[in-house]
């Protein structure tokens, strides 16, 4: 290698050596065969009696795949207190930084989940998110989940820094709306392991918004 | 004497080792873990730590250990064995049987450990967490029901405990009771079921409780201000150094998104150790109150303050400036470079030396004094550890500087260091330091410290307030030249010692320069450019207010100065009343109440910069808050005074700071300090009492406002009475008593303890006891009190 390691630089060539290149020539084959033709209108006759995939979006939407990684939810327990508990995790297994959570304590006049800690501010920047599914991962108690929903185009940029509200899981049969206590009787613990049945009505008192309850 | 003479003669025997195969050569005496980290060997632990006594409560750092052919029977803990000659060591990377104990232990540790580090503050930053994954097994075998506690308790209204996490290392126990002297919080029950806890009679009111939280290495101990706030990754660090006190504490910062959300102390062995107080780890939130200044503001015709742009406020600053006589009041929390900054603006841009930084009750003498015997001088940390004996004349180290107070504590503790305090009140932290009480009338304190015998191995320290008591610095200066004993001027504020480098003071230019000396005044007037500087020795801040009022000065630039701190405010609030005031501020103050300009600055966490802790030591930092729009002090002079026409030429800190340090120290004569005789003793009769009185470390001071948890553990406002008074009153303990004079009363619960009989003393600015917003004095003045 030692030999042909000169320092000689090469002077900058200004012709770029176009005339050396042999362009393809270009042959007139001439029309096809009746038959050749025949044979390719058969391709789209035959294509006229198959399903067809065309979907009318948006008139017309289609359920996509059931483990499709959409929009993400925040869920609720079963009494209506909040799943997550502003631990970050998520945020932390975030590899496209689009997640931001600020906890804050519970207290017992303002309840929002089980235990000690829950999230207080929770932004999901969409305009960050790859919808690669870690933070679902990442999450301890299964506070956050993604739903199949996809249509996520908006017209503003702010508009696409989700909040709590905006992820938030609706109210269901048998839930209140936090804040409120724990279900009589029972501790972090039995939420974890799925042991809160639903409301208790000694919470319903308790609860600010009642009317919501649907 | 014979510490000096081991650490600076002793030859140190050194003993050698082998650990994992590597032989290594250290100190006689050293743990086996300390000689493992020199050779990079990192053994897991949790109780150990370098400034604690060892005491193997963990068990996880267990080695295989071999002396001269014969093994331990068992695995040792190498964090309470000293290494030994022929000593073969053998850590979990070589032997299976240390990696097997370590794992179990681990097991052990984690049996009872709650699965809650996702609602944990430790999460992300725990040694448990990180050995755990190092040391720990991935599946638990545990199948049983974990140990359960009530979580979290309050053992004070900072700190919380969560007894289910502890691990039982003792480092919190053993900091309170080896390190702060507070052995307020101990290790009851055993077994299964031993847990932290607090004395139930006494309240866990340590200054220092913030750094067991730190050195948890679980999250048992968590601090109220920073729960469920934000996890490592969130937070951008900067190393920054504390601005509470003249300690220089080394500091860590943690932002997140233009807030600070916690400071933690940083680690400097010359300094702070590891240590810090929680006046400093935890009094932040005065820089984002919600009343912060952010816009510059000028007076309009209808005498409202409004908006303004801040070419328009520097106008209305500079042509209420321009051709007036003018001086300058810095206050001691500027930063050497700030101080500067108004040093120079002062000279230059005013043509004046009516410049004073002290923003409190100080006297001639004390001027006098700083330009003598303490601009320039070095008495360092290490001076303590070294001294045979240290005499504390007006100052109180636990309440005034509390990282002194620890120094001075390791060597009580470590040596039995002679302590002696000259004061009215003997103080918790001086009982801590069993130290020897001299008890003196307020304001005599002179024939006192003339009459104490120390030898040129001793240190002196002497606190701000001895500038109360006249002729105390005199006596002081005095004693040091007749015993050759060390000398230490302790100001309470962070910027005072740098004010003074800085020449922020009426008989000094910067570097100690006397104003006097004509050759000093050439040598700055040269540097800075300038054909000539003022002459006369500028006046203090009282002579400034003074002069306001008799009409020799018109206009004043204040920064970061509260006329409630002075001596008599109600001349000084009459004086600000009359003024052109350009005020340079953080939050609204008396002052700004009174500016004709008001121009926001930026707060220690916005700028960069650096503080002169009592040592002399310059403690440098970087801006925390990066995205801060705020300027500092420097930077607004800069820009007012090219507004004035007459440029200081200093646009950066950098720029403030190259150019104070090519300055240098001056090297001519210092100003000669004339002694000055004590007061003769006041006569005390009947209800009458000498005042005596100092700040207590949490009080009402601007730095701690908005910050609850922190206020929650300051000690109670009280008024101190000797028992002799008690029982002339006919008080006893939480009775409630009236203190007054002519300008106002404070009525707050006695306590009885030792005083001078002829003294009463009170917290100058806690709550409900704002002695100087009260009485217009602080100390030696005579009160009337009587029961309530």
């Amino acid at each position: 290698m030692a030999e042909n390691h000169d320092h000689q630089i090469e002077p900058m060539r200004y012709d770029l050596g176009l005339e050396a290149v042999h362009a393809a020539p270009v042959t007139k084959e001439g029309p096809k065969s009746f038959g050749a033709q025949l044979q390719g209108f058969w391709v789209i006759f035959r294509t006229m009696f198959k399903k067809v995939n065309t979907v009318q979006y948006p008139e017309v939407k289609e359920p996509t795949a059931p483990r499709f990684h959409g929009r993400h939810q925040l869920n609720r327990h079963p009494d209506g207190l909040e799943k997550c508990i502003g631990c970050e995790l998520c945020a932390w297994a975030c590899p496209a930084d689009a997640i931001y959570v600020e906890g804050e304590a519970n207290t017992e006049d303002h309840r929002i989940s089980p235990g000690e800690r829950y999230g207080k501010v929770y932004q999901i920047n969409y305009l960050r998110c790859i919808f690669c599914g870690l933070c679902i991962e990442a999450c301890p108690t299964r506070a956050l989940t993604m739903t199949n929903e996809y249509e996520l185009a908006d017209d503003s940029r702010s508009k696409l820094i989700f909040e709590k509200e905006d992820l938030l899981a609706p109210l269901r049969q048998g839930m209140l709306l936090p804040p409120h206590p724990m279900y009589p009787d029972m501790d972090e613990s039995n939420y974890y392991k799925g042991e809160v049945p639903g409301s208790h009505p000694s919470q319903e008192s308790a609860s600010p918004v009642n009317e919501v309850n649907l | 004497m014979t510490t000096t003479q081991e650490q600076t003669t002793q030859i140190v025997d050194m003993v050698t080792v082998v650990i994992d195969g590597f032989e290594v050569s250290v100190p006689k005496g050293t743990l086996v873990i300390r000689a493992a980290e020199k050779l990079g060997i990192q053994i897991p632990r949790f109780c150990d730590h370098p400034l604690l006594d060892p005491v193997g409560a963990c068990r996880q750092c267990l080695v295989d250990i071999e002396i001269n052919g014969r093994a331990f029977p068992k695995p040792q803990a190498s964090c309470t064995i000293p290494v030994e000659a022929g000593m073969i060591i053998k850590t979990q990377l070589t032997s299976p049987v240390a990696q097997k104990a370590q794992k179990g232990v681990m097991e052990f540790l984690l049996i009872n450990h709650p699965l809650d580090c996702p609602v944990c503050d430790k999460g992300g930053e725990c040694p448990l967490q990180n050995q755990a994954m190092s040391t720990g097994r991935g599946e638990s075998r545990f199948r049983g029901t974990k140990r359960t506690f009530e979580k979290p308790i309050n053992i004070s209204s900072q700190v919380l405990l969560d007894r289910e996490r502890c691990i039982l290392c003792a480092r919190c126990t053993r900091f309170s009771d080896q390190i702060a002297a507070d052995p307020f919080i101990t290790l009851n029950e055993r077994g299964a079921l031993q847990q932290v806890g607090i004395y139930e009679n006494q309240p866990f009111e340590s200054y220092f409780s913030g750094n067991a939280v730190q050195i948890c290495p679980v999250g048992a101990l968590t601090g109220a201000s920073y729960r469920f706030r934000a996890r490592p990754f969130d937070l951008v660090s900067t190393p920054t150094a504390c601005e509470h006190c003249a300690a220089g504490c080394s500091m860590r910062t943690d932002v997140r998104r233009g807030k600070t959300l916690r400071r933690l102390a940083g680690d400097d062995v010359e300094v702070n150790e590891e240590w810090n107080c929680d006046k400093g780890r935890w009094a932040f939130k005065y820089a984002t109150a919600a009343d912060r200044l952010t816009e510059p503001m000028i007076r309009d015709e209808s005498g409202e303050l409004r908006v303004a742009s801040w070419p328009e406020a520097l106008a209305a600053a500079a042509a209420g400036l321009q051709g007036k006589r003018s001086g300058v009041l810095v206050g001691g929390r500027a930063t050497v470079e700030d101080a500067y900054g108004y040093s120079k603006f002062a000279r230059v841009t005013l043509g004046t030396n009516d410049i004073d930084f002290r923003a409190r009750v100080s006297s001639d003498e004390e001027r006098e004094f700083l330009a003598a015997r303490v601009v320039g001088s070095s008495t360092t940390y290490r001076d303590i550890d070294r001294a045979d004996s240290v005499l504390l004349v007006g100052f109180e180290p636990e309440e005034e500087s509390p990282i002194v107070f620890l120094r001075i504590y390791k060597q009580v503790r470590k040596r039995a260091l002679k302590v002696t305090a000259i004061a009215s009140k003997l103080s918790r932290g001086n009982e801590k330091l069993k130290a020897n009480f001299v008890c003196v009338v307020p304001g005599v304190e002179a024939a006192v410290i003339a009459g104490q015998e120390l030898t040129a191995n001793s240190v002196i320290l002497v606190g701000e307030r001895a500038a109360e008591s006249r002729g105390a610095l005199s006596a002081v200066a005095a004693l040091a030249d007749r015993t050759g004993a060390k000398l230490a001027w302790i100001p309470r504020r962070a910027g005072e010692r740098g004010a003074l480098a800085a020449g922020a003071i009426g008989n000094l230019l910067p570097g100690g320069r006397p104003v006097v000396d004509a050759p000093a005044r050439v040598d700055i007037a040269a540097a800075w450019g300038v054909d000539s500087l003022p002459t006369a020795v500028g006046r203090s801040s009282s002579e400034i207010f003074a002069a306001v009022n008799a009409g020799e000065i018109d206009a004043l630039v204040v920064g970061g100065v509260d006329p409630l701190d002075s001596e008599n405010h109600h001349a000084a609030l009459i004086a600000l009343k009359q003024a052109f005031i350009v005020s340079l501020e953080i939050r609204p103050s008396a002052i700004t109440q009174l500016a004709d300009v008001l121009l926001p600055v930026a707060a220690v966490s916005e700028k960069s910069g650096s503080f002169l802790n009592w040592e002399g030591r310059a403690r440098s930092f970087e801006t925390a808050v990066a995205d801060s729009l705020q300027r500092c002090d420097l930077r607004i002079l800069s820009m007012l005074a090219d507004e004035m026409g007459r440029p200081i030429e200093l646009a950066t800190v950098k720029a403030a700071a190259q150019e104070l340090a090519a300055l240098g120290l001056w090297d001519g004569a210092h100003a000669n300090f004339a002694p000055v005789s004590s007061a003769a003793p006041q006569s005390v009769s009947g209800n009458e009492a000498l005042l005596t009185s100092w700040r207590r470390l949490l009080d009402d001071g601007s730095l701690q406002e908005g910050e609850e948890n922190l206020a929650g553990t300051a000690r109670k406002p009280v008024v101190v009475i000797s028992p002799k008074r008690a029982s002339a009153l006919g008080v006893v303990d939480g009775d409630t008593i009236r203190v007054s004079n002519s300008h106002g009363a404070i009525v707050l619960p006695v306590l009885v303890e030792a005083i001078h009989d002829d003294a009463v003393w009170l917290p100058r600015n806690s709550r409900g006891s704002h002695l100087l917003a009260t009485f217009g004095v602080a100390s030696g003045a005579l009160v009337t009190v009587v029961k309530d």
